[in-house]
């Protein structure tokens, strides 16, 4: 029987392997035949065949939170202005705009422009929209983006009537939105599918319907969803009444929804997807493929330190933990997805100053991995703190590249810090913001990423008792950069950087937080395709410009 | 028959309410709350929005605002796709799962059969032997490593069939397939024990002493007998690939229930998690009271007291 069985084995062994060649050469004809004269053709049709790894959760812009979502509607609706292929806001639904002297109301200009059943878009689809977004009856998760506006805070906590909210439709074609604090942000922030137009009697009619499906949502984007299959498939189709609709050259763009990478992998091989997401497995794989994009995001994730814990509390601790670990192993070995090492708090890349610089190019590197110095700093917290074993739990999420980060971090820092000992402990994504609301964990690995064009997103996280401190952290010279950042500082814009710049450095000195890395995403995608546009808040990309070629 | 219908059908509904109540206290057990940007928010903002959907009220309110809405065959609208009714949302994507269920079920249980039979004809042969060995694989090997040989090999190697999708029947095939060498597996080995019992049985010498053919001893006289144990396991199995499809699907890239069973609960989606559960209760529920139903219609021994009147 046994020895039956292990020829079986063998068997199986053989004919496998014989598959697999035979596949090999079958791959090759196959692909000649369709490499040939044909898709050159079919490719020039200007469809795109993409994968999404969700179905869409929302078409409705004033509920809508997610990244999928986002994606979409950054295509199919279109804000007062739109980011342009290089992140910076350009007129999208307004042509002009105009501002007050003191910064604080603005006066949009709307272009002629149609929704996809013909209705023209007017000044009253945005004042609705936003009125819809705070209204405290409709409960959206995003409508504190909008705090900016004035009364905006007060309309949605239920303190004023929405009409009270500062934005007017002074006639159909104008705009006017008045803001609580002249933020230099507020064009791009538009840009934001919270701040989309909706159309009232088109919303009202649907009920609540709307957003549901392809055919009880309206649009005014590049493109129109014209299909949506739940769970299954969507597909976007250039929008002829786009006011900009020469500018699209893509006529159709198929969206199958795939969840597993190894399948999106087998699929951009088959040919049935233009472009695949890839995990670090598949990158080692692509790494010297031509077609390889790895792409950087601003997202930043990042040791948070419980100051509530004794060890913690100690500044040299936490200085010795944050210089402990080596970055580039993490970035380059475990996450090897396109991720960077990081020694800061803004991400790289994300937002020019006045003076036309990257924050980043600024600021430069503020912790850096020092294992020497961390080893020092490590033997003075011990002494100060009269301990010589030090326990610590790490608080980590429990997806399966966590993982690993969590072990490694584990293993560098007590190999590195002399008497540490680190538990991890894993929890479910929400369960983990759970804990770390409540401030019950000692170190926990978090990410953030921006909500708006501003360094302010990332930097007014840590102020005194900030809804996303969490870290028991309090520093009045920080604070009180922070406060002058958003008000005071405000007309006079280079202060207003500087002091953001101060800020992050004191943030990083005292290692409130211990940098790991910048997100990054690894995708392989065909030669040609051409011209989709990464984006760094909001919508991730923009098909306007893109093109078969 | 009618009678024992009707108090089966009392107790599903008794167990339904009672898997109704378990869940949705342990569900509220689950830290976090079915916000998706709470990562986001303020404490203060959390509340506005806890508020609309009441979910600030005690547990047991909430609990008995639930089960009213239930009784109207209201189950609520999912909190991660904004507005949509959790219904609508089940009957979506039951079609894909249910299909691929049924395709590896019945494709399952013919070549399972065939191969249990075989086996047991040709006790102790190469030929046995073969069988027994691809139910050991069947059985310890999961359908999703299937599913990625296949779709390595026949998909992307051969072209013989789609890599993923689900746009017609070619694109079931290969999802079946996987799905269904648990089943084969299963069915195969059990026919096969069945099958050996029955063949030595005092029935079957006589009917063979009577002069009765090999294939008539084996199709009217062995098969009936083998089967009861198979429709036993039938029940659950369907189940499991109903519930178990999860990966297959994601492999296969096939829009299924399968994933929201699981998504839900991470995303803490209240109406989703319990929506889910109460259907795939029922499901199990009434396979298993169907089961109990073919068992007379297959063995008159075992038919039910109140059916003789």
């Amino acid at each position: 029987m046994k020895k039956k069985l292990s020829l079986f084995l063998v068997l199986l062994l053989a004919v496998s392997t014989l598959l697999a060649a035979c596949g090999g050469k079958n791959d090759n004809a196959a692909g000649d035949k369709k490499e040939g004269d044909k898709p050159a053709e079919t490719k020039k049709e200007q469809v795109l065949n993409l994968l999404e790894t969700q179905e869409i959760p929302s078409m409705d812009s004033v509920l809508a939170t997610d990244a999928v979502s986002f994606n979409v509607m950054n295509n199919v609706f279109e804000g007062l202005y739109r980011l342009d292929k290089n992140n910076e806001p350009t007129p999208g639904m307004a042509e002009s705009y105009e501002v007050s002297e003191d910064g604080k109301v603005y006066t949009f200009k709307l272009r002629d422009a149609k929704w996809s059943n013909g209705d023209p878009v007017t000044a009253h689809d945005f004042v609705f929209a936003w009125r819809r977004a705070l209204d405290p009856k409709t409960a959206a998760e995003y409508a504190y983006i909008m705090y900016d506006i004035k009364n905006a805070e007060e309309v949605n906590t239920g303190k004023l009537p929405v009409d009270q909210l500062g934005v007017k439709a002074l006639d159909d074609k104008t705009l006017q939105v008045e803001l609580k604090n002249p933020i230099p942000y507020f064009l791009s922030l538009t840009t934001f599918p919270t701040f989309y137009p909706q159309n009232e009697k088109f919303v009202k009619a649907q009920g609540e319907k709307f957003g549901l499906e392809a055919n009880t949502t309206l649009y005014n984007g590049p493109f129109v969803l014209s299909e949506w299959k739940h769970e299954q498939s969507f597909q976007l189709k250039k929008n002829p009444n786009y006011w900009d609709a020469n500018t699209v050259k893509l006529e159709t763009i198929n969206f199958n929804i795939v969840k597993d990478t190894a399948t999106a992998v087998n699929l951009y091989e088959t040919k049935k997807a233009d472009r695949a997401e890839l995990t670090a497995e598949f990158v080692d794989k692509y790494k010297n493929d031509p077609n390889y994009l790895p792409i950087s995001e601003p997202t930043l994730f990042f040791l948070r330190m419980n100051q509530n814990n004794e060890v913690l509390k100690n500044v040299k601790a936490r200085k010795a933990i944050a210089m402990a670990f080596d970055k580039e192993g993490i970035a380059n070995v475990i996450l090897n997805n396109g991720s960077k090492p990081a020694n800061y708090f803004v991400p790289e890349g994300f937002v020019k100053g006045p003076n036309g610089k990257d924050f980043r190019e600024e600021n430069g590197d503020l912790l850096k991995t020092n294992v020497e110095e961390a080893k020092k700093l490590w033997a003075e917290a011990k002494k100060e703190l009269g301990k010589d074993k030090i326990t610590l739990e790490l608080l980590n999420y429990d997806t399966e590249s966590s993982k690993k980060l969590g072990e490694y971090l584990k293993e560098q820092l007590e190999t590195n810090l002399e008497g540490l000992t680190i538990n991890i402990k894993q929890q479910p994504f929400k369960q983990k913001l759970d804990l770390e609301t409540k401030m019950q964990y000692e170190i926990s690995l978090a990410g953030w990423g921006p909500d708006y064009q501003d360094p302010m997103t990332f930097i007014d996280m840590f102020v005194t008792n900030g809804a996303h401190n969490q870290t028991g952290w309090s520093n009045p010279e920080y604070d009180k950069l922070v406060k002058d950042a958003k008000t005071t500082l405000l007309s006079d814009l280079q202060a207003r950087w500087d002091a953001m710049v101060k800020a992050e450095k004191i943030l990083l000195d005292e290692a409130v937080i211990a940098p790991v890395y910048q997100r990054g995403r690894a995708y392989v995608q065909r030669e040609y395709v051409k011209g989709i546009v990464e984006h760094q808040f909001g919508g991730d990309w923009s098909y306007k410009w893109a093109y078969i070629e | 028959m009618a009678r024992y219908t009707l108090q089966r059908f009392i107790y599903m509904i008794i167990t339904l309410f009672i898997i109704a109540t378990a869940t949705f206290f342990l569900m509220k057990l689950l830290p976090g709350s079915p916000l998706t940007n709470q990562e986001k928010l303020t404490p203060e903002q959390k509340q506005i929005i806890l508020e609309k959907y009441g979910l600030n009220d005690p547990v047991p309110v909430q609990y008995v605002n639930y089960l009213k809405n239930l009784v109207q065959g209201d189950l609520g609208i999912s909190f991660q796709y904004d507005n949509r009714p959790v219904t609508e949302l089940i009957v979506e994507r039951i079609g894909p799962s249910a299909q691929l269920g049924f395709q590896a079920i019945v494709f399952g249980t013919i070549v399972g059969l065939l191969l249990g039979i075989f086996a047991a004809i040709r006790h102790n042969s190469a030929g046995d032997y073969f069988a027994t060995v691809l139910s050991v694989l069947g059985i310890s090997i999961p359908s999703f490593v299937f599913a990625a040989l296949l779709q390595y090999y026949i998909g992307v190697k051969l072209q013989w069939l789609p890599v993923a999708f689900w746009q017609g029947f070619e694109y079931t095939i290969m999802p079946t397939i996987a799905l269904s060498m648990g089943v084969i597996a299963n069915i195969a080995r059990f026919t096969r024990t069945e099958m050996l019992e029955v063949l030595n049985s005092d029935y079957i010498l006589t009917a063979r002493a009577k002069g009765i053919s090999q294939a008539g001893v084996i199709f009217k006289h062995a098969i009936r007998n083998a089967l009861i144990p198979i429709v036993t396991i039938l029940g659950p199995m369907a189940v499991n690939l109903m519930t178990g499809t999860l990966v297959v699907e994601q492999i296969f890239a096939v829009p299924g229930l399968g994933e929201q069973f699981v998504r839900s609960i991470n995303l803490n989606d209240y109406t989703v998690i319990m929506g889910t559960t109460l259907f795939y209760s029922a499901l199990l529920i009434l396979v298993i009271f169907i089961v109990d139903i073919l068992y007379g219609v297959i063995d008159p021994r075992i038919r039910l007291a109140g059916g003789k009147k």
